[in-house]
């Protein structure tokens, strides 16, 4: 879960990083109220999860409350890149002397952590490291030993942080490695992390990212995710439990296993060529335990998309047995009805593996003018595809 | 001689969350599938045993009896046990795995979804510092299995028999799906090595170990979208394997930012896409298959069945 900057700049704050005063406001009389309890002149930031905001016109510098209200007038509602800007953040202004770069992440491809640090920050990292290589120092960090003070001076030096600085740099190198891992974080990263006239060094920007699978021992963390911001059937699905990702197609889709599921858009997307380019509308992974209650439980989801113009119900059974899962399905569908849904899109089912004939057999049995049987993957794409041209 | 990799029909097998709902009832599967499983670990319940008997429960009292031990050190000491399978809740995977590295345990093999990526990160650094001696799989996989010889994990024992193909993949259902299509030439070893960002066992070492393996003739490559594993695979392929190499890599459509069910597939920014990952391991000579089934029919024809 990627964090809003004011989010990022709470989260430092409460580690004892230093970064200005500030606060958040959804309207541009809340930022003039913040404006007047900061008592100076601010900057109004956008908030939004995506970088070039600057460039956009999101960041303006506000001298008086009065000034704060109209630029967060200007800001709020703003589209940039695609992203509406709901929310804005003001903080203190610095008089910005020197502009370094500093974060932690995780190193997918060594298995470990990485601290980068450059004194050329304030723009892109990428860029820093492609027009001046020698500028930016790498250094993995080994997770079972940490920041410590002589690690983070180490850093200080192979980046060559100025000596005025270079304490201060190594005091925030060491706390935001124990925010990094108190948060469990992916990344924290902090550009600029600036020098101002006075020679003070601050976290003026803050980029963090959280690791759901920790969110058992960060109660916390939940209440930092915008709900706003997410798609509703989303957030419906995730209220119950599924990992349902929402796509713009017209093949909704049910599988069991992440990778089958993948797989089963790209199956979907290839044969929707052939039907006027229908897609996949969704992604959604029941998981290894199908149940009648799950399955019901997405297919309430899937078809509630207005998008979705028929089903692809794919399933392998693995550990799950298909003749549990066509019960699932058949049950699903009483359930729904049941429930008041007018269920009259048609689905299509593939049942492999496990008890894949009787599965069959009871979907055959039931007669169900709704349900149809192809027992391939890929034919049973092709035919869910064509179902939804047909009803598009 | 054995056909298999790291886990073969003399490998002896110990349960780390034996006694729990998911770790019995997988252990009563690996049993069935003919797993030597000599040991459970749970230093709550230590001394005691379980029964795995066959039927349902309390109609017999023949069945199979396994240990309980409060450490892994103990289970190996007892037993002789070289693998262990671990099922033990996320909360609790980090003590379970530097258990079982401290015991110097030659296979782990972790099963358990939704571990904190600092968890596998840390353990993976204890590991290499230990000097790597346990080869772990995993997080979030569905485990190894040598069909005909020793299954360890949850990847069901019946969808084929043992064979010649080699089969490394990131995604359980697909590893499954795989497995049915061919089964018909049948597997030396197939090994799930789990979707999450950091992973003990890759496929740059399952390739390695299956082109050493005198009983793999070919091998079958599952990918998906997020990370450079792909990619870095494809460059080790190019340099040290001369077996053929069929490859499926799934998430064309997936949009960028959003995770795929897998904590660990998500393309960020325009990196992990499963158009470069096709790419790669089509420039190192690998014959990447649209579909699963497609992909199949290429293992086919290289196979000449």
């Amino acid at each position: 879960m990627d964090l809003y900057e004011y989010q990022g700049r709470d989260v430092f704050e409460k580690h004892g990083l230093p970064v200005l005063g500030g606060g958040v406001a959804a309207t541009p009389e809340e930022a003039r109220t913040i404006a007047e309890r900061l008592g100076k002149s601010v900057v109004v930031k956008a908030q939004v999860k995506v970088g070039g905001r600057g460039k956009a016109g999101g960041v303006k510098l506000a001298a008086t409350p009065a000034e704060a209200y109209d630029r967060a007038s200007d800001i709020l509602g703003m589209d940039i890149k695609g992203h509406t800007v709901h929310k804005v953040m003001l903080a203190e202004t610095a008089d910005i002397a020197e502009e370094y770069y500093f974060s932690y992440l995780l190193d997918r491809a060594n298995r470990t952590f990485l601290c980068i640090a450059s004194v050329a920050g304030g723009m892109e990292i990428e860029q820093v490291a492609h027009e001046a290589p020698d500028k930016v120092v790498k250094r993995p960090i080994d997770a079972t030993v940490g920041v410590t003070p002589e690690i983070a001076r180490e850093i200080v030096t192979a980046g060559q942080f100025p000596a005025e600085v270079a304490d201060q740099v190594a005091d925030i190198a060491v706390k935001l490695w124990q925010t990094f891992v108190a948060e469990d974080a992916t990344l924290v990263e902090v550009n600029p992390l600036a020098k101002t006239a006075e020679g003070k060094v601050l976290c003026l920007d803050a980029k963090v990212t959280l690791d759901e699978n920790a969110g058992f021992r960060h109660p916390d963390h939940e209440a930092l995710e915008d709900k706003s911001a997410v798609d509703p059937l989303e957030q419906a699905a995730k209220a119950k439990d599924l990992n349902y990702v929402k796509l713009d197609g017209e093949v909704g889709i049910i599988g069991n296993g992440a990778g089958l599921v993948m797989s089963t858009l790209d199956v979907v997307a290839y044969a929707g060529e052939e039907f006027g380019g229908v897609k996949p509308a969704n992604f959604l992974d029941i998981g290894g335990g199908a149940s009648a209650e799950v399955m019901a439980n997405g297919l309430e989801i899937v078809l509630s998309d207005p998008a979705v113009k028929s089903v692809f119900v794919n399933v392998f059974g693995g550990i799950t047995a298909c003749d549990a899962v066509a019960n699932g399905i058949l049950q699903a569908l009483t359930l729904l009805g049941e429930r008041g849904e007018n269920v009259t899109k048609p689905l299509v089912v593939r049942l492999d593996g496990n008890n894949a004939e009787a599965g069959r057999a009871i979907l055959d049995g039931a007669n169900n003018p709704l349900v149809e049987r192809v027992d391939t993957m890929d034919g049973a794409a092709k035919r869910a595809a064509e179902l939804a041209a047909v009803g598009a | 001689m054995t056909m298999a990799i790291w886990l073969t029909k003399d490998s002896k097998v110990i349960v780390q969350g034996m006694t729990g709902s998911e770790g019995s009832k997988h252990t009563r599967r690996m049993l069935k599938a003919g797993t030597n499983i000599v040991g459970g670990v749970n230093p709550r319940k230590a001394g005691t045993t379980v029964s795995f008997a066959e039927g349902e429960a309390g109609k017999h009292s023949d069945g199979t009896e396994v240990p309980v031990f409060a450490t892994v050190a103990d289970a190996m000491a007892a037993t002789g046990a070289n693998v262990s399978v671990i099922f033990v809740p996320p909360a609790h995977t980090k003590a379970a795995v530097i258990d079982a590295i401290d015991a110097g345990i030659e296979l782990a093999v972790v099963i358990t979804e939704g571990v904190p990526v600092h968890d596998s990160a840390s353990f993976w650094a204890y590991n290499v510092a230990k000097g790597g001696q346990t080869r772990i799989i995993g997080p979030n996989c569905p485990g190894i299995a040598s069909p005909g010889a020793s299954n360890a994990g949850i990847i069901p024992a019946d969808i084929t028999g043992s064979g010649r193909i080699g089969l490394v993949s990131k995604s359980g259902t697909l590893t499954y799906q795989m497995m049915f299509e061919l089964s018909d030439i049948g597997f030396s070893t197939c090994v799930g090595i789990g979707g999450d960002p950091v992973i003990g066992t890759t496929h740059i070492d399952a390739l390695a170990a299956f082109q050493e393996d005198p009983e793999t003739d070919a091998i079958v490559m599952i990918g998906e979208i997020g990370g450079d594993a792909e990619e870095r695979a494809a460059e080790f392929i190019k340099a040290n394997v001369t077996k053929p190499v069929v490859g499926y890599i799934a998430g064309f459509t997936a949009p960028p930012g959003k995770t795929m069910g897998h904590a660990g597939a998500i393309i960020s920014g325009s990196s992990g896409t499963a158009e470069a990952k096709k790419t790669a391991l089509e420039a190192a000579g690998v014959k990447v298959g649209k579909t699963p089934s497609e992909t199949a029919r290429l293992m086919r024809e290289i196979m000449g069945r």
